[in-house]
Protein backbone atom coordinates (compact mmCIF):
# COMPACT_ATOMS: atom_id res chain seq x y z
CA UNK A 1 0.00 0.00 0.00
CA UNK A 2 2.71 2.43 0.95
CA UNK A 3 4.72 1.38 -2.11
CA UNK A 4 1.88 2.37 -4.44
CA UNK A 5 1.67 5.66 -2.59
CA UNK A 6 5.39 6.23 -3.12
CA UNK A 7 4.94 5.45 -6.83
CA UNK A 8 2.30 8.17 -7.18
CA UNK A 9 4.02 10.75 -4.98
CA UNK A 10 7.61 10.20 -6.10
CA UNK A 11 7.42 8.47 -9.48
CA UNK A 12 10.55 6.70 -10.59
CA UNK A 13 12.04 6.45 -7.10
CA UNK A 14 11.58 2.73 -6.60
CA UNK A 15 14.01 0.85 -8.82
CA UNK A 16 13.16 -2.65 -7.60
CA UNK A 17 10.65 -4.20 -5.21
CA UNK A 18 9.38 -7.43 -3.80
CA UNK A 19 6.88 -8.47 -1.19
CA UNK A 20 6.47 -11.85 0.41
CA UNK A 21 3.85 -12.38 3.11
CA UNK A 22 3.96 -8.78 4.20
CA UNK A 23 7.68 -8.06 4.13
CA UNK A 24 7.65 -5.18 1.69
CA UNK A 25 11.05 -4.34 0.27
CA UNK A 26 12.00 -1.55 -2.09
CA UNK A 27 15.33 -0.63 -3.61
CA UNK A 28 16.04 3.05 -4.18
CA UNK A 29 19.00 5.02 -5.47
CA UNK A 30 21.00 7.18 -3.07
CA UNK A 31 19.97 10.42 -4.79
CA UNK A 32 16.26 9.89 -4.19
CA UNK A 33 16.71 8.59 -0.64
CA UNK A 34 16.15 11.73 1.45
CA UNK A 35 12.89 12.82 -0.27
CA UNK A 36 11.67 9.25 0.22
CA UNK A 37 12.51 9.35 3.95
CA UNK A 38 10.58 12.60 4.34
CA UNK A 39 7.59 11.10 2.54
CA UNK A 40 7.71 7.97 4.73
CA UNK A 41 7.84 10.11 7.87
CA UNK A 42 4.78 12.06 6.76
CA UNK A 43 2.96 8.80 6.04
CA UNK A 44 3.57 7.53 9.58
CA UNK A 45 6.71 5.44 9.18
CA UNK A 46 8.30 7.17 12.16
CA UNK A 47 10.03 4.32 13.96
CA UNK A 48 13.40 3.48 12.43
CA UNK A 49 13.83 -0.07 13.66
CA UNK A 50 17.25 -0.89 12.30
CA UNK A 51 19.99 0.03 9.87
CA UNK A 52 22.26 -2.69 8.62
CA UNK A 53 24.14 -3.55 5.46
CA UNK A 54 24.89 -6.47 3.15
CA UNK A 55 28.19 -7.02 1.38
CA UNK A 56 28.07 -8.23 -2.24
CA UNK A 57 31.79 -8.40 -3.20
CA UNK A 58 31.08 -9.29 -6.84
CA UNK A 59 28.78 -6.32 -7.45
CA UNK A 60 29.96 -2.96 -8.69
CA UNK A 61 27.91 -1.19 -6.04
CA UNK A 62 29.27 -3.41 -3.34
CA UNK A 63 27.02 -2.68 -0.37
CA UNK A 64 23.30 -2.61 0.25
CA UNK A 65 22.53 -0.33 3.19
CA UNK A 66 19.26 -1.69 4.57
CA UNK A 67 16.73 0.38 6.54
CA UNK A 68 13.74 -1.00 8.39
CA UNK A 69 10.80 1.21 9.22
CA UNK A 70 7.68 0.53 11.26
CA UNK A 71 4.46 2.48 10.99
CA UNK A 72 3.15 2.47 14.54
CA UNK A 73 -0.39 3.48 13.53
CA UNK A 74 -0.96 0.86 10.84
CA UNK A 75 1.65 -1.69 12.03
CA UNK A 76 3.03 -1.74 8.48
CA UNK A 77 6.70 -2.46 7.98
CA UNK A 78 8.91 -1.35 5.13
CA UNK A 79 12.43 -2.36 4.18
CA UNK A 80 14.43 0.07 2.05
CA UNK A 81 17.68 -0.98 0.40
CA UNK A 82 20.14 1.57 -0.96
CA UNK A 83 23.09 0.28 -2.99
CA UNK A 84 26.39 2.12 -2.49
CA UNK A 85 29.84 1.49 -3.92
CA UNK A 86 32.93 0.74 -1.83
CA UNK A 87 34.29 4.08 -0.57
CA UNK A 88 31.10 5.95 -1.44
CA UNK A 89 29.51 7.76 1.49
CA UNK A 90 25.87 7.11 2.37
CA UNK A 91 23.65 9.95 3.60
CA UNK A 92 23.24 10.12 7.37
CA UNK A 93 19.78 10.10 8.94
CA UNK A 94 20.99 11.41 12.32
CA UNK A 95 19.26 14.75 11.73
CA UNK A 96 15.91 13.00 11.26
CA UNK A 97 16.15 10.00 13.59
CA UNK A 98 18.16 10.09 16.83
CA UNK A 99 18.41 6.30 16.78
CA UNK A 100 20.31 6.42 13.49
CA UNK A 101 23.41 7.60 15.36
CA UNK A 102 24.53 4.25 16.77
CA UNK A 103 23.07 2.21 13.89
CA UNK A 104 25.21 4.12 11.44
CA UNK A 105 28.27 3.83 13.65
CA UNK A 106 27.74 0.07 13.75
CA UNK A 107 27.41 -0.16 9.98
CA UNK A 108 30.56 1.93 9.62
CA UNK A 109 32.38 -0.31 12.09
CA UNK A 110 31.30 -3.61 10.57
CA UNK A 111 31.26 -2.73 6.84
CA UNK A 112 33.30 0.47 6.42
CA UNK A 113 30.43 2.38 4.84
CA UNK A 114 30.82 6.07 5.73
CA UNK A 115 27.83 8.30 6.48
CA UNK A 116 27.89 11.87 5.26
CA UNK A 117 26.71 14.30 7.93
CA UNK A 118 27.14 11.99 10.91
CA UNK A 119 28.30 14.03 13.94
CA UNK A 120 30.53 11.35 15.49
CA UNK A 121 31.36 8.56 13.06
CA UNK A 122 33.61 6.40 15.25
CA UNK A 123 33.70 2.64 15.63
CA UNK A 124 30.96 1.43 17.93
CA UNK A 125 31.72 -2.21 18.75
CA UNK A 126 35.40 -2.81 18.06
CA UNK A 127 38.24 -0.65 19.33
CA UNK A 128 39.71 2.38 17.57
CA UNK A 129 42.65 0.85 15.70
CA UNK A 130 40.87 -2.38 14.76
CA UNK A 131 42.28 -3.62 11.44
CA UNK A 132 39.59 -3.83 8.75
CA UNK A 133 35.83 -4.22 8.88
CA UNK A 134 34.79 -7.64 10.17
CA UNK A 135 31.49 -8.22 8.37
CA UNK A 136 32.96 -7.71 4.90
CA UNK A 137 33.05 -11.01 3.07
CA UNK A 138 36.81 -10.77 2.43
CA UNK A 139 37.63 -10.34 6.12
CA UNK A 140 39.37 -13.47 7.47
CA UNK A 141 37.06 -15.31 9.86
CA UNK A 142 39.62 -15.53 12.66
CA UNK A 143 40.65 -11.90 12.25
CA UNK A 144 44.17 -12.98 11.27
CA UNK A 145 45.51 -10.93 14.13
CA UNK A 146 47.97 -11.72 16.89
CA UNK A 147 45.66 -10.11 19.43
CA UNK A 148 43.34 -13.06 19.16
CA UNK A 149 45.38 -15.81 17.49
CA UNK A 150 48.58 -17.73 18.20
CA UNK A 151 51.65 -16.11 16.80
CA UNK A 152 51.58 -13.71 13.88
CA UNK A 153 50.75 -16.22 11.17
CA UNK A 154 48.32 -14.22 9.07
CA UNK A 155 48.22 -10.52 9.86
CA UNK A 156 45.48 -8.63 8.10
CA UNK A 157 46.13 -5.59 5.86
CA UNK A 158 48.18 -7.45 3.21
CA UNK A 159 50.86 -8.63 5.58
CA UNK A 160 51.27 -5.25 7.26
CA UNK A 161 50.39 -4.95 10.89
CA UNK A 162 47.64 -2.35 10.88
CA UNK B 1 62.08 -31.26 72.84
CA UNK B 2 60.54 -28.62 75.03
CA UNK B 3 57.21 -28.95 73.21
CA UNK B 4 56.85 -32.41 74.77
CA UNK B 5 56.27 -30.65 78.08
CA UNK B 6 53.04 -29.15 76.76
CA UNK B 7 51.49 -32.50 75.74
CA UNK B 8 48.64 -31.91 73.25
CA UNK B 9 48.25 -28.22 73.98
CA UNK B 10 50.89 -27.07 71.45
CA UNK B 11 51.61 -28.34 67.96
CA UNK B 12 54.51 -27.11 65.82
CA UNK B 13 54.17 -26.71 62.06
CA UNK B 14 55.54 -24.73 59.12
CA UNK B 15 54.23 -21.19 58.66
CA UNK B 16 53.32 -21.94 55.03
CA UNK B 17 51.19 -24.87 56.08
CA UNK B 18 49.15 -23.05 58.67
CA UNK B 19 48.66 -19.90 56.55
CA UNK B 20 47.68 -21.90 53.50
CA UNK B 21 45.28 -23.98 55.57
CA UNK B 22 43.52 -20.77 56.55
CA UNK B 23 43.54 -19.38 53.03
CA UNK B 24 42.20 -22.45 51.30
CA UNK B 25 39.26 -22.77 53.66
CA UNK B 26 38.15 -19.15 53.50
CA UNK B 27 38.20 -18.21 49.83
CA UNK B 28 36.09 -15.17 49.01
CA UNK B 29 34.82 -15.60 45.47
CA UNK B 30 34.06 -12.81 43.05
CA UNK B 31 32.10 -13.77 39.93
CA UNK B 32 33.25 -12.12 36.71
CA UNK B 33 30.10 -13.33 35.00
CA UNK B 34 29.71 -12.46 31.34
CA UNK B 35 27.89 -15.45 29.84
CA UNK B 36 25.97 -18.65 30.52
CA UNK B 37 28.66 -20.04 32.87
CA UNK B 38 27.47 -17.40 35.33
CA UNK B 39 24.07 -19.13 35.40
CA UNK B 40 25.74 -22.38 36.42
CA UNK B 41 27.70 -20.39 38.98
CA UNK B 42 24.42 -19.24 40.56
CA UNK B 43 23.41 -22.87 40.82
CA UNK B 44 26.76 -23.72 42.40
CA UNK B 45 26.34 -21.02 45.04
CA UNK B 46 22.71 -21.87 45.80
CA UNK B 47 21.46 -24.42 48.29
CA UNK B 48 21.50 -27.56 46.16
CA UNK B 49 25.26 -27.58 45.41
CA UNK B 50 26.26 -25.02 48.04
CA UNK B 51 29.85 -23.87 47.72
CA UNK B 52 29.80 -22.75 51.35
CA UNK B 53 30.57 -26.37 52.25
CA UNK B 54 34.08 -25.52 51.04
CA UNK B 55 34.37 -22.29 52.99
CA UNK B 56 33.74 -20.04 49.99
CA UNK B 57 30.28 -18.66 50.67
CA UNK B 58 31.23 -15.02 51.30
CA UNK B 59 30.56 -13.85 47.78
CA UNK B 60 31.65 -10.30 47.03
CA UNK B 61 30.97 -8.23 43.94
CA UNK B 62 33.90 -5.93 44.56
CA UNK B 63 37.42 -7.00 43.61
CA UNK B 64 38.72 -5.17 46.69
CA UNK B 65 37.06 -7.64 49.02
CA UNK B 66 37.67 -10.91 47.22
CA UNK B 67 40.55 -13.29 46.65
CA UNK B 68 39.20 -15.83 44.16
CA UNK B 69 38.00 -14.52 40.82
CA UNK B 70 35.88 -16.84 38.72
CA UNK B 71 35.91 -15.76 35.08
CA UNK B 72 32.59 -17.06 33.82
CA UNK B 73 32.18 -16.73 30.09
CA UNK B 74 33.44 -15.30 26.83
CA UNK B 75 35.96 -12.47 27.20
CA UNK B 76 36.25 -10.25 24.14
CA UNK B 77 39.41 -8.45 23.13
CA UNK B 78 37.72 -5.20 24.06
CA UNK B 79 37.10 -6.55 27.57
CA UNK B 80 40.72 -7.65 28.11
CA UNK B 81 42.00 -4.38 29.68
CA UNK B 82 38.98 -4.36 32.02
CA UNK B 83 39.76 -7.89 33.14
CA UNK B 84 43.36 -6.92 33.83
CA UNK B 85 42.27 -3.91 35.88
CA UNK B 86 39.82 -5.96 37.92
CA UNK B 87 42.45 -8.59 38.61
CA UNK B 88 44.95 -5.91 39.65
CA UNK B 89 42.40 -4.41 42.05
CA UNK B 90 41.86 -7.66 43.96
CA UNK B 91 43.33 -7.93 47.43
CA UNK B 92 46.30 -10.27 47.78
CA UNK B 93 46.57 -13.21 47.94
CA UNK B 94 44.47 -13.80 44.84
CA UNK B 95 43.64 -16.69 42.59
CA UNK B 96 41.80 -17.05 39.28
CA UNK B 97 39.61 -19.90 38.08
CA UNK B 98 38.85 -19.86 34.38
CA UNK B 99 35.40 -21.43 34.07
CA UNK B 100 34.26 -22.88 30.75
CA UNK B 101 35.97 -23.26 27.40
CA UNK B 102 35.38 -19.66 26.30
CA UNK B 103 37.40 -18.18 29.13
CA UNK B 104 40.01 -20.95 28.91
CA UNK B 105 40.69 -20.95 25.17
CA UNK B 106 38.10 -18.90 23.32
CA UNK B 107 36.09 -22.08 22.88
CA UNK B 108 33.92 -22.16 19.80
CA UNK B 109 34.46 -18.44 19.20
CA UNK B 110 37.54 -18.54 16.99
CA UNK B 111 36.75 -15.07 15.70
CA UNK B 112 38.19 -11.60 15.44
CA UNK B 113 36.45 -10.37 18.57
CA UNK B 114 37.14 -13.07 21.14
CA UNK B 115 40.18 -13.31 23.38
CA UNK B 116 41.59 -16.81 22.82
CA UNK B 117 41.99 -17.64 26.48
CA UNK B 118 42.23 -15.26 29.44
CA UNK B 119 45.60 -16.77 30.34
CA UNK B 120 47.03 -14.48 27.66
CA UNK B 121 46.37 -11.43 29.82
CA UNK B 122 46.06 -12.60 33.44
CA UNK B 123 47.55 -15.55 35.36
CA UNK B 124 45.12 -18.46 35.73
CA UNK B 125 45.35 -21.11 38.45
CA UNK B 126 42.65 -23.62 37.53
CA UNK B 127 40.84 -24.28 34.25
CA UNK B 128 37.40 -25.85 34.34
CA UNK B 129 36.33 -27.29 30.96
CA UNK B 130 32.72 -27.52 29.83
CA UNK B 131 30.23 -25.47 27.88
CA UNK B 132 29.02 -24.56 30.41
CA UNK B 133 30.50 -26.83 33.09
CA UNK B 134 28.07 -28.39 35.54
CA UNK B 135 28.15 -27.07 39.12
CA UNK B 136 29.95 -30.27 40.16
CA UNK B 137 32.76 -29.49 37.71
CA UNK B 138 33.13 -25.99 39.12
CA UNK B 139 33.19 -27.35 42.65
CA UNK B 140 35.87 -29.82 41.55
CA UNK B 141 37.78 -26.84 40.17
CA UNK B 142 37.54 -25.08 43.53
CA UNK B 143 38.74 -28.28 45.26
CA UNK B 144 41.70 -28.44 42.86
CA UNK B 145 42.48 -24.83 43.73
CA UNK B 146 42.37 -25.73 47.41
CA UNK B 147 44.88 -28.51 46.76
CA UNK B 148 47.07 -26.04 44.93
CA UNK B 149 46.89 -23.46 47.70
CA UNK B 150 47.80 -26.12 50.26
CA UNK B 151 51.03 -26.93 48.42
CA UNK B 152 52.23 -23.50 47.36
CA UNK B 153 54.95 -21.54 49.13
CA UNK B 154 54.12 -18.01 50.25
CA UNK B 155 57.15 -16.38 48.60
CA UNK B 156 56.54 -18.01 45.23
CA UNK B 157 52.96 -16.78 45.17
CA UNK B 158 54.28 -13.28 45.72
CA UNK B 159 56.68 -13.44 42.72
CA UNK B 160 53.89 -14.70 40.52
CA UNK B 161 51.69 -11.68 41.30
CA UNK B 162 54.65 -9.28 41.07
CA UNK B 163 55.21 -10.40 37.48
CA UNK B 164 51.66 -9.42 36.64
CA UNK B 165 52.01 -5.98 38.25
CA UNK B 166 55.18 -5.45 36.27
CA UNK B 167 53.30 -6.20 33.03
CA UNK B 168 50.55 -3.78 34.07
CA UNK B 169 53.17 -1.07 34.58
CA UNK B 170 54.51 -1.81 31.10
CA UNK B 171 50.99 -1.53 29.68
CA UNK B 172 50.39 1.80 31.41
CA UNK B 173 53.76 3.15 30.31
CA UNK B 174 52.97 2.11 26.74
CA UNK B 175 49.58 3.80 26.90
CA UNK B 176 51.08 7.02 28.28
CA UNK B 177 54.05 7.08 25.90
CA UNK B 178 52.13 6.47 22.68
CA UNK B 179 48.68 7.73 23.69
CA UNK B 180 47.13 4.30 23.18
CA UNK B 181 43.95 2.83 24.58
CA UNK B 182 44.09 -0.32 26.70
CA UNK B 183 43.13 -2.53 23.76
CA UNK B 184 45.82 -1.02 21.56
CA UNK B 185 48.49 -1.40 24.25
CA UNK B 186 47.56 -5.04 24.91
CA UNK B 187 47.58 -5.72 21.19
CA UNK B 188 51.12 -4.30 20.91
CA UNK B 189 52.21 -6.38 23.90
CA UNK B 190 50.72 -9.46 22.21
CA UNK B 191 52.79 -8.75 19.09
CA UNK B 192 55.93 -8.40 21.23
CA UNK B 193 55.13 -11.63 23.05
CA UNK B 194 54.57 -13.43 19.74
CA UNK B 195 57.97 -12.19 18.50
CA UNK B 196 59.55 -13.65 21.63
CA UNK B 197 57.65 -16.88 21.04
CA UNK B 198 55.43 -16.73 24.14
CA UNK B 199 51.66 -16.64 24.35
CA UNK B 200 51.24 -14.44 27.42
CA UNK B 201 51.91 -10.77 28.09
CA UNK B 202 52.76 -11.00 31.80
Amino acid sequence: MIIEHIDTQLPGTVTDRHAFRGDQTIVVAKDSFLPLVDLLYREGFQLLVDITAVDWPEREQRFDVVYHWLNLASQERLRVKVPVADGEAMLSLTGRFKTADWFEREVFDMFGVRFEGHPNLKRLLTWDDFPGHPLRKDFPLDGGDAFCMEGCTAPYNNGERG
Amino acid sequence: MSEMNFNDAVMTTRLDAVVNWGRKNSLWPMPFGVACCAIEFMSMMASKYDLSRFGAEAMRFSPRQSDMMLVLGTITNKMAPVLRTIYAQMAEPKWVISVGVCASSGGMYRTYSTLQGIDRVIPVDVYVPGCPPRPESMIYGVMKLQEKIEKESLSMRKDHIERFYESLDRQEALQAAKGLTGQQAIREMMFDAADRGVGTIF
